[in-house]
C-alpha cells in the first residue's frame, strides 16, 4: 500500500501494528497466541503478507527470531501474549541482549485500566524486561502505536543491536488511531536522544595505523561486532588481513568473519580456543580488537592477560571500551567503517612492519601450530564426539550450511572443528550460554534461508530444553537436522566436576533419556541412530538426503573432555592440552570461585 | 547520547588509578515514565554506588528532566558509569560536573531538633551561625532548614546530634556547572547529523510478482532511463 495514502489514516490499533511491521520489511513473525494478543492475531489472519510461525514455547519464539536475525542480518520479530507469555520470553531476550542480536518483541498486556490490579495474566512486563532489553515501551495511546513500532525497529538495529520490547495493552489494540509512516532519509537519524556513533575519529584511526606499521608481533582479534556490521565488514576485514599479512583470531561469536580456510587464520581464541591463538594473544605486541568485548572466556585471568602488548579497541559501544581491559587506543565506531578507514590509512603509509620481525613472529606461530592442539584419536568402536562433528562439517561444507548449537562441550567442539568461511552461518548462544537455543535458532535460520541446510549440533541434555519445537519444524516442513552428540552426561558440567570437584558427578548424568529415534517418529519426523564410527559418514549422508526434518542420535564416548582448556584463574600460556596436563595444572585459589 | 567523535577519552594512566573518587554527574533525560527506574536499575544491576540522587523536570515544553547523581568509584568505574548512562535510549547527555570544570552544588536538609533550656538556645545559636532558617518551632523543638555544600550540611547535623537531633530529611545534591551556557540549550540546539549510509539491510525482493514485474519492465525499456531516474542515481552517487 503506497505510503502516502496510508499516512494519517484511521485504523484499528492491531492493524496499525501490522502495517508498521510491513513497512519495516518484516516477512516472518514468531509467536504464540493468548488472550491479550487476540486482536493482533485476528489481523494476522486477515492478511497474508507477513507469515506467522507458531512455536510451541515463547522462549523458542525468541530464539527462532535470533537465529533468523543472525543468519539474515534482518531484525527478528516475536509476538507473545501477556503474563506468562512475556515472562517465558525473558530468557530469549536476555540472550539477545548478551549477544547483541536485533529482535523486536511485541508483548500483549491487559487493558490499561487493569494494569497494576493483579489482573488475569498480567505481569509487569516493562519492569521485568527493563534490565534484559536494550529498551522497552508501553504504548497507552493508539496514536502512538505506529511511531513506537518504527522507533523500536530503529533502536533494535542501530548502534549495538539488541532486543526491544513493545508492550501493547489490549484496549489500545482494539481502539482506533492514526497510522504514521516511518521517518525516512535524514529524519531517520534524528531520533532526539539515541544517535549511536558510526564514524570513528580520524585521529584515532591514524593512531591505530601508527601502531600497526611499527608492529613486530601484531594480531587481529575480531568478534561479533564484525558480523553485526554486515557482510561488507567481513569482506573489508579479509582484504585488510591479506594486505597487512597479520595473523588473525576470533571469538566464538565472530567465527566466519575471516574465512577459516584463509592463510592467516589461527583458530578461535579463549577458554577452549587453539593453542596458537591463545599464545599469540599472550605474546603479541600490538593487539587490534575489532568488535569484541574482552569477555572473561577470552581473557582468562586479567592480571596476566597479554601483558606486553599495546591494545587497540574498536567498538560501536563506548561502554564496552575500558570496561574489563584498559586499552591504549580506543576507537568508537562501526566495525565496517573503521576497517575501511584503517585500510585506506594503511595504504597511504609508506612504512611497513620490518619483514624480519614478521617472519620471526610467523615462525613462532607455526611452531605453536605444530602442536596440533585439536588432535584426537578416533580408534576403536566408540565414536569420538570430535570425529562426529568433524565428519559432519566435511560432508556439509560444500552446501549453504548454517550451523546452530546448544551449549556445552559439543558447542566448543563445533566451534573448533566447523571451519566457517562466511559470516552469518554460525548461530550460537555465546554471552548467556542458553541451553535450548540451537533447535529454535535452526528453525529461524531455515525460515530466513529456505534453501539452506540448517543443522543444530546438540547435546542430549540441551536438546530436551526446547524439544517441543520439533512440532514447529514439522508443521512448516522445515528440513532442519538435529545432530545430537549423545554422551549421556551434561558434558561441560561433568568436565568441570572432574577437574575441580574431585570427580563428584553431582546431577550431571542425564538419566531417563528418551529414545530419540522413537521420539522423532512420535513427532512425525525421521529418526536415525549411529553408534559405529564406520557408519558415521553414511548416517550423515542419509540425514542430508532426507527431504524433511531429521534427528540423528550419535552415541559418543562418555568421558571425552574438551581441550585445549585454559582453566579458570589461569593465564593464556598455561593451557591444559590433554589428559596428561590435568594434574599439573589443577585449578586452585581464586580460580575455584570462577565460573 | 550522540557522538561521532570519541571526545573526552581518558588517558590509560588515569584509568589505572586505583583510588576511589566521588563524582557528581548531571544527566539530562526525556521526561518519560520509567526513566528514573532505568537509571536506578542500571546502578543496582551493575553494583555501582549511588550516594545521592535528585530528579525533577527542568523544561516542560521539551519534556526534559535532570537527574543529579553523586557516585563514587575508581576512575575506570566512573568512566564506565558515564558510558553506561550515555547509552540508555532516553538519555540526552551525561555531564561529569567534577571533571568538566568548576561547578557548584547544594544540598538542603530539614533538621528537627528537640530540646529545652540551654540546649535549645545553643541549637538556635548554631543555626544562626550556619545561616539556617527556622521553619517550624514549638516550645520543645525546632525544625531548621540548612542549605549548603554537603560538607556544611553534614557538619550542622553533627553539631545537632548532642543537642537533641531527632530527624533529618535531606534532598541530596543539586549541582550545576559554573560559567555561561546550559545543558538544556546544548541539547536543544544540537546540529542535525549529516546523512549517512542506511543502517537498514537491503531488502531482497522475494515476491515472485515483483521479480516478474521487473523482468517485464526490463524487456520493454531496455536502455532508456528517464531524466528523473538519472538525476536520482547521480545524486545517490554524490552522497
Amino acid at each position: 500500500m503506497p505510503r502516502d495514502t496510508i499516512d494519517g489514516r484511521q485504523m484499528l490499533g492491531a492493524r496499525i501494528i501490522l502495517k508498521a511491521l510491513e513497512e519495516q520489511g518484516v516477512e516472518v513473525v514468531f509467536g504464540y497466541p493468548g488472550g491479550a494478543v487476540l486482536p493482533i492475531y485476528d489481523e494476522i489472519f486477515k492478511q497474508n503478507r507477513i507469515r506467522h510461525i507458531l512455536v510451541r514455547h515463547e522462549q523458542g519464539a525468541v530464539h527462532a527470531a535470533e537465529g533468523y536475525a543472525r543468519s539474515t542480518g534482518k531484525v527478528g520479530v516475536v509476538l507473545v501474549t501477556s503474563g506468562p507469555g512475556a515472562t517465558n520470553a525473558v530468557t530469549g531476550l536476555t540472550d539477545a541482549l548478551m549477544d547483541s542480536i536485533p529482535v523486536v518483541c511485541l508483548t500483549g498486556q491487559v487493558p490499561t485500566h487493569l494494569i497494576g490490579n493483579d489482573a488475569f495474566q498480567e505481569a509487569d512486563t516493562i519492569g521485568i524486561t527493563r534490565p534484559c532489553t536494550k529498551h522497552n515501551y508501553l504504548v497507552k495511546d493508539p496514536n502512538d502505536l505506529a511511531k513506537t513500532v518504527h522507533e523500536a525497529f530503529y533502536v533494535a538495529r542501530s548502534g549495538r543491536p539488541g532486543p526491544v520490547v513493545v508492550d501493547l495493552p489490549k484496549d489500545v489494540m482494539m481502539a482506533k488511531g492514526a497510522y504514521v509512516t516511518a521517518p525516512r532519509g535524514i529524519k531517520r537519524q534524528q531520533h532526539k536522544t539515541y544517535r549511536p556513533a558510526h564514524t570513528p575519529d580520524p585521529a584515532s584511526i591514524e593512531a591505530v595505523v601508527d601502531l600497526m606499521v611499527n608492529a613486530e608481533r601484531p594480531l587481529f582479534y575480531t568478534g561479533g561486532g564484525v558480523i553485526n556490521a554486515g557482510p561488507g565488514a567481513s569482506k573489508t576485514l579479509t582484504a585488510l588481513v591479506k594486505e597487512t599479512g597479520f595473523p588473525i583470531t576470533s571469538t566464538l561469536m565472530g567465527l566466519g568473519a575471516y574465512p577459516a580456510s584463509g592463510p592467516n587464520w589461527l583458530g578461535m581464541v579463549g577458554m577452549h580456543g587453539t593453542y596458537e591463538a591463545n599464545l599469540a594473544m599472550h605474546d603479541c605486541d600490538v593487539m587490534i580488537n575489532i568488535g569484541a568485548r574482552f569477555d572473561d572466556r577470552v581473557t582468562g585471568n586479567l592480571n596476566f592477560f597479554s601483558p606486553n602488548s599495546k591494545k587497540i579497541h574498536i567498538d560501536i559501544d563506548q561502554s564496552s571500551i575500558n570496561k574489563n581491559v584498559i586499552v591504549d587506543i580506543p576507537v568508537v565506531g562501526d566495525a565496517g567503517v573503521a576497517l575501511s578507514a584503517i585500510t585506506k590509512a594503511w595504504k597511504a603509509r609508506k612504512t611497513r612492519p620490518k619483514p624480519k620481525a614478521m617472519k620471526a613472529w610467523w615462525a613462532d606461530i607455526k611452531k605453536w601450530m605444530a602442536k596440533d592442539c585439536l588432535d584426537y584419536t578416533q580408534a576403536g568402536s566408540v565414536i569420538k564426539p570430535q570425529y562426529a562433528i568433524q565428519r559432519l562439517f566435511e560432508l556439509t561444507k560444500n552446501r549453504e550450511t548454517y550451523i546452530s548449537t546448544e551449549v556445552g562441550q559439543h558447542q566448543m567442539w563445533a566451534a573448533q572443528f566447523c571451519r566457517f568461511d562466511k559470516p552469518n552461518r554460525w548461530l550460537t548462544s555465546g554471552g548467556l550460554g542458553t541451553m535450548g537455543y540451537g533447535l529454535p535458532a535452526a528453525i529461524g535460520a531455515q525460515l530466513g534461508n529456505p534453501k539452506g541446510l540448517c543443522v543444530d549440533i546438540a547435546g542430549e541434555a540441551s536438546i530436551l530444553m526446547n524439544i517441543q519445537e520439533l512440532s514447529t519444524a514439522v508443521q512448516y516442513r522445515l528440513p532442519v537436522k538435529v545432530f545430537i552428540i549423545n554422551n549421556q552426561y551434561m558434558g561441560m558440567v561433568r568436565q568441570w566436576q572432574e577437574l575441580l570437584h574431585g570427580g563428584r558427578y553431582s546431577e550431571s548424568y542425564t538419566d531417563s533419556l528418551p529414545d530419540f529415534v522413537k521420539l522423532a517418529e512420535a513427532y512425525g519426523l525421521a529418526g536415525l541412530r549411529v553408534e559405529d564410527p564406520a557408519k558415521v559418514d553414511d548416517t550423515i549422508k542419509e540425514m542430508m538426503a532426507i527431504d524433511g526434518p531429521v534427528i540423528v542420535d550419535v552415541r559418543v564416548d562418555q568421558k571425552e573432555n574438551c581441550y585445549p582448556m585454559i582453566p579458570s584463574g589461569a593465564a593464556h600460556n598455561h593451557m591444559i592440552l590433554g589428559p596428561e596436563d590435568e594434574d599439573e595444572k589443577a585449578i586452585t585459589g581464586d580460580g575455584l570461585a570462577l565460573v | 547520547m550522540s557522538s561521532n567523535l570519541y571526545e573526552g577519552s581518558v588517558p590509560t594512566s588515569v584509568l589505572k588509578d586505583t583510588l576511589v573518587y566521588r563524582h557528581t554527574i548531571a544527566v539530562l533525560v526525556d521526561n518519560e515514565a520509567g526513566v528514573l527506574a532505568r537509571v536506578i536499575g542500571l546502578f543496582s544491576g551493575r553494583g555501582y554506588n549511588i550516594e545521592s540522587l535528585t530528579v525533577s523536570v527542568v523544561d516542560d515544553d521539551a519534556q526534559l528532566s535532570r537527574i543529579n547523581l553523586v557516585t563514587s568509584g575508581t576512575r575506570q568505574i566512573v568512566e564506565q558509569i558515564k558510558a553506561q548512562l550515555g547509552r540508555l535510549v532516553p538519555v540526552h547527555t551525561v555531564k561529569d560536573l567534577t571533571d568538566e570544570g568548576p561547578s557548584v552544588g547544594r544540598d538542603l536538609a530539614l533538621v528537627k531538633v528537640d530540646g529545652v533550656g540551654e540546649e535549645r538556645v545553643e541549637a538556635l545559636r548554631i543555626g544562626d551561625i550556619f545561616r539556617c532558617n527556622v521553619v517550624d518551632s514549638t516550645n520543645g523543638s525546632f525544625v531548621f532548614e540548612v542549605v549548603g555544600t554537603s560538607e556544611k550540611v553534614d557538619a550542622f547535623i553533627d553539631l545537632m546530634k548532642p543537642l537533641g537531633l531527632v530527624e533529618v530529611s535531606r534532598t541530596g545534591v543539586a549541582a550545576i556547572a559554573r560559567g555561561a551556557g546550559g545543558m538544556v540549550d546544548e541539547v536543544l540546539l544540537k546540529p542535525s547529523p549529516k546523512p549517512k549510509a542506511s543502517t537498514r539491510p537491503k531488502k531482497k525482493s522475494t515476491s515472485k510478482r515483483k521479480t516478474a514485474a521487473k523482468k517485464i519492465a526490463k524487456k520493454s525499456s531496455p536502455k532508456r532511463k528517464t531524466a528523473a531516474k538519472k538525476a536520482r542515481t547521480s545524486s545517490k552517487k554524490k552522497r
